[in-house]
């Protein structure tokens, strides 16, 4: 099957009940959707389909044939990061990092619909994902420093 | 501390070839110094620790000068996270006078880096970032000897900048030029001189180097890493401590797409796969035909206390000073903990790739060297046909699940030679193998005088052994499946200062008559190790819970109450730092109704960093649920590397440990461990984040470094449990405070 990620088309050779994850990481050797649960309680894994946000272990990759597939490698890099890389980089908002992505990827999500999200809402939002360092206090800062008002 | 210094002469090192080993007659004094406390303000006593150097005296153990230019920076402590990378270079750019972006380095590995023995502790600014500041130092005086042979100028009349050494007539001798064979094969000296107050990269909020690469997808982790050829592993783990592998179903599992080897070796059962998700299946195969039988029997859960206090101890005395005293008033109360996960984001993950007769594990343990050692015992190689390499892996918080995956990663990978072998555990087995925090009771009786001062203090804990690392081979859960199975080792305590279970559990306060007993309990029905600040966050959690309760019935101002019984000025300026920024003396912000006050502090270990934390909590009365709503901590950890750095630690170690106190507990049945996954472990979402986190750094300029990574963890804890009683009027002693607790405390008929 094919599947669009970040803006191309790749031809998948897992089978169709494969979760998203698996092909992200395992066969176009992308990084940043992590594995945490696999059952959809830490939202290490999520992902942008058709700009909302998703568990991509818990999503086999046959239901996603028609979709855009986005993930953090799709929103900025090293060299050209996009706004809510730029603000987590800008906010030091990390200590282990292993849940970050996940963490903007649910953000991109809020923000791309709603540019001003207020504090409450975006910490409702995010209440599906896990930091177990307690970077929480940056998270916030980081998201809303994203905000496109909020953009230097 | 003068006249010990010692000099290399330029003599000495142009003469160049071979070792030039110097005198180290001053260390035995240095050491005693240590032991003592440095002076605020006393110059002279700073900077003399030595750290890592003791282990590792040779500076090209620290600092490499290639010529090609390329410098680099050793060291034998990893990242956890904790942002050790980017203040190790702060510490080696200052010293060596070069930019951050002119370094690289290179963490623990068996093969290139010194034996700093684990990562932990909140050891590696100390230890580490001690030994690399001393040998940087004294790179740039060889290097600058050597320029000042070459230009025939005196050393004195020479500069620094950029990685290169200036004349007075304006010529630049770049380090790369300066640096002969074996230079800089030397041992260091003890003393270098250092200009500690006048820092361009050290004392700077330097942004970490490793936090671009995680957010934009790089290869930041040992679960990010495909070496050329890697293929997936999996384990099936036994159900519950000890089960034995009856009988498997591996030849159905073995036609499974993907599947190219099952591997049985006694209990120990895994798979290795082309792909990933095709491991995971079979993985779920081979569990669903594995026949075990279970003989593990578990505590009861709902009687932790009760069983800990039950078992045969060990009666270690860690402070017997008590005198007669004239009581009018004497005070008891018991505090528990359960057993606490670490509860890693990322299912810990190794990859192991054996090739020929030698074997290279990638792992993101928090000890290579005692790693390695355990891995070779297994395996039967000799320990330097083993080689670990740290790789990043999920925050880890002490002794949680890597160095098993990692000896898992190198079964697997001995089954299949050639093919590097990427191991991941799932969720459940995370949750249910992981090593946890042990559950401890801790036990106090104090009096009071007439003047409400305390003059006997009786202290007592019970609690295994939080150190059950590698080292030996049994301390890894594969070792201990395999047929040949290796036995674990007896359980030790960690031996004060620093303690295990008795870490923190001496008070830093003055009391005129003290105790403290620690019943160390050898039986383990339970696995547990080091979880982050191992004993020291019980025993904040109960001295200063308990210290409020002395203070209520004294009848004095909690802060004010502290401040009576301590003389340490450094410990007075944190607690007065973190009131005044708190606004602690402003009274009406404690009347918002539902809501109250807490405070708390210690000295991590007594020997490293000092943290107060003020807190408010709101309770609702509804539901007995409570909310860290605001936290003000100020943390004194000497001299400061990066100071973003030490805020980062400080706001993790306080939201972390309020997960610790409201939310977290081990749960169990007679025979498994139950709580498996993120719905059975709730910790803390952002529902529970406070409204705003503040630390405060009190600066302590040329004075030496003090572990802050653990520091915060005990203050929370009893911050936010005194400002739960403060807000319910009832004092809870159980960990953790949780709303069905809370609210039955509220209800008279629950009162004790």
């Amino acid at each position: 099957m094919k599947l669009n990620v970040n803006g191309r088309q790749h031809d998948i050779e897992s089978d169709p009940r494969t979760p998203l994850l698996y092909v992200l990481r395992d066969e176009l050797n992308l990084n940043a959707a992590k594995f945490g649960c696999g059952l959809g309680q830490c939202g290490a894994c999520t992902v942008l389909v058709d700009g909302e946000a998703v568990f991509s272990c818990l999503t086999p990759v046959s239901l996603l044939a028609d979709k855009e597939i986005t993930t953090l490698e799709g929103l900025g890099t090293l060299a050209t990061p996009a706004p809510i890389q730029r603000a987590f980089i800008e906010a030091q908002a990390a200590q282990c990092g292993y849940c970050i992505p996940g963490m903007m990827m649910r953000a991109q999500a809020l923000l791309q619909k709603q540019p001003h999200a207020g504090d409450a809402e975006i910490r409702a939002w995010l209440e599906p994902n896990l930091c177990r360092c307690g970077t929480h206090m940056r998270i916030l800062r980081a998201v809303h420093r994203a905000r496109a008002g909020d953009r230097t | 501390m003068s006249g010990e210094t010692v000099i290399v002469s330029r003599r000495t090192v142009l003469a160049g070839s071979g070792a030039l080993i110097l005198s180290f007659s001053s260390l035995g004094r240095l050491r005693a110094q240590h032991a003592g406390e440095p002076q605020v303000g006393s110059a002279s006593a700073s900077m003399q620790f030595r750290g890592s150097l003791e282990k590792a005296p040779f500076l090209d153990s620290w600092i490499r000068v290639d010529a090609d230019g390329a410098i680099t920076v050793f060291t034998g402590k990893a990242e956890l996270g904790q942002g050790i990378k980017t203040a190790l270079l702060q510490i080696a750019a200052e010293k060596l006078d070069t930019g951050l972006d002119q370094l690289v380095i290179v963490t623990a590995d068996t093969a290139r880096t010194p034996d700093e023995g684990y990562t932990a502790g909140s050891h590696s600014v100390q230890d580490s970032g001690t030994a690399i500041m001393y040998a940087a130092a004294q790179v740039r005086q060889l290097l600058i000897a050597e320029a000042a042979t070459r230009a025939g100028v005196p050393a004195d009349q020479l500069r620094t900048e950029n990685a290169a050494v200036i004349a007075p007539d304006g010529r630049r001798f770049a380090y790369r030029d300066l640096v002969a064979d074996q230079m800089l094969h030397v041992e260091a000296a003890p003393e270098s001189s250092l200009h500690p107050h006048q820092f361009k990269i050290m004392q700077q909020p330097i942004p970490r180097i490793d936090i671009p690469a995680k957010v934009t997808g790089g290869e930041a982790y040992v679960q990010d890493m495909r070496p050329a050829g890697m293929v997936h592993g999996r384990v099936v783990r036994p159900p519950s401590y000890g089960a034995k592998l009856l009988s498997i179903d591996s030849r159905s599992v073995e036609t499974m797409p993907g599947v190219m080897k099952v591997v049985r070796d006694g209990s120990f059962l895994g798979v290795v796969a082309a792909r990933e998700f095709q491991a995971i299946e079979a993985m779920r195969a081979l569990a669903a035909s594995a026949r075990w039988e279970e003989t593990a029997q578990l505590p009861n859960a709902g009687a932790l206390p009760d069983f800990l206090m039950a078992q045969l101890s060990r009666d270690i005395t860690v402070l017997d000073a008590r005198q007669p005293g004239s009581a009018a008033k004497t005070l008891s109360a018991t505090y528990t903990r359960p057993y606490i996960a670490h509860g890693s984001i990322g299912p810990s993950c190794a990859i192991g790739h054996y090739e020929g007769d030698a074997l290279t594990v990638w792992t993101h343990s928090q000890g290579v060297y005692p790693l390695r050692n355990a891995i070779a015992e297994m395996l039967g190689m000799a320990k330097d046909k083993v080689r670990c390499i740290h790789a990043e892996g999920a925050g880890c918080y002490g002794h949680n699940g890597a160095d098993d995956a990692a000896a898992d990663a190198a079964v697997l990978a001995r089954a299949v030679p050639g093919r590097p072998v990427r191991l991941q555990w799932m969720r459940e087995q995370e949750h249910a193998g992981e090593p946890y925090g042990p559950a401890m009771v801790a036990k106090v009786n104090a009096s009071l005088d007439a003047g409400g001062r305390i003059i006997d203090w009786d202290y007592a804990i019970w609690s295994n052994t939080h150190a059950t690392r590698p080292g030996p081979a049994g301390a890894l859960t594969a070792a201990r499946s395999l047929a040949t199975a290796f036995q674990q080792p007896a359980p030790r305590p960690i031996p004060m200062p620093e303690g295990d279970g008795d870490r923190n559990s001496i008070p830093l306060y003055k009391f005129p008559s003290a105790r403290v007993i620690y019943h160390f309990l050898p039986n383990m029905p339970v696995r547990v190790s080091a979880l982050r600040a191992l004993g020291a966050h019980v025993n904040v959690f109960a001295i200063e819970s308990f210290m409020d309760e002395l203070a209520a019935a004294a009848g004095a101002d909690p802060v004010q109450f502290r401040l009576q019984h301590l003389d340490d000025p450094r410990a007075r300026d944190v607690i007065t730092t973190a009131a005044q920024r708190f606004g602690w003396s402003d009274k009406a912000r404690a009347s918002t109704p539902g809501h109250g006050r807490g405070f708390a502090f210690a000295r991590y270990k007594n020997l490293a960093a000092y943290c107060a934390i003020a807190c408010e909590v709101g309770v609702e009365r509804d539901t007995g649920r409570a909310r860290l709503a605001r936290a003000v901590a100020a943390v004194d950890a000497g001299q400061v590397v990066n100071p973003d750095g030490v805020v980062n630690q400080i706001e993790g170690a306080i939201l972390q440990s309020m997960s610790w106190t409201l939310f977290e507990n081990v749960t169990f049945d007679e025979r498994r461990i139950t709580s498996i996954d993120w719905a059975t472990y709730p910790i803390l979402r952002f529902s529970a984040v406070p409204d705003a986190v503040e630390v405060h750094i009190i600066e302590r300029s040329g004075l030496p470094f003090l572990g802050c990574g653990e520091a915060g963890l005990g203050p929370a804890a009893a911050a936010i449990a005194n400002a739960v009683a403060a807000a319910t009027g009832q004092r809870l002693r159980d960990l953790p405070l949780t709303p069905a607790r809370i609210k039955a405390a509220k209800s008279p008929r629950a009162a004790e």
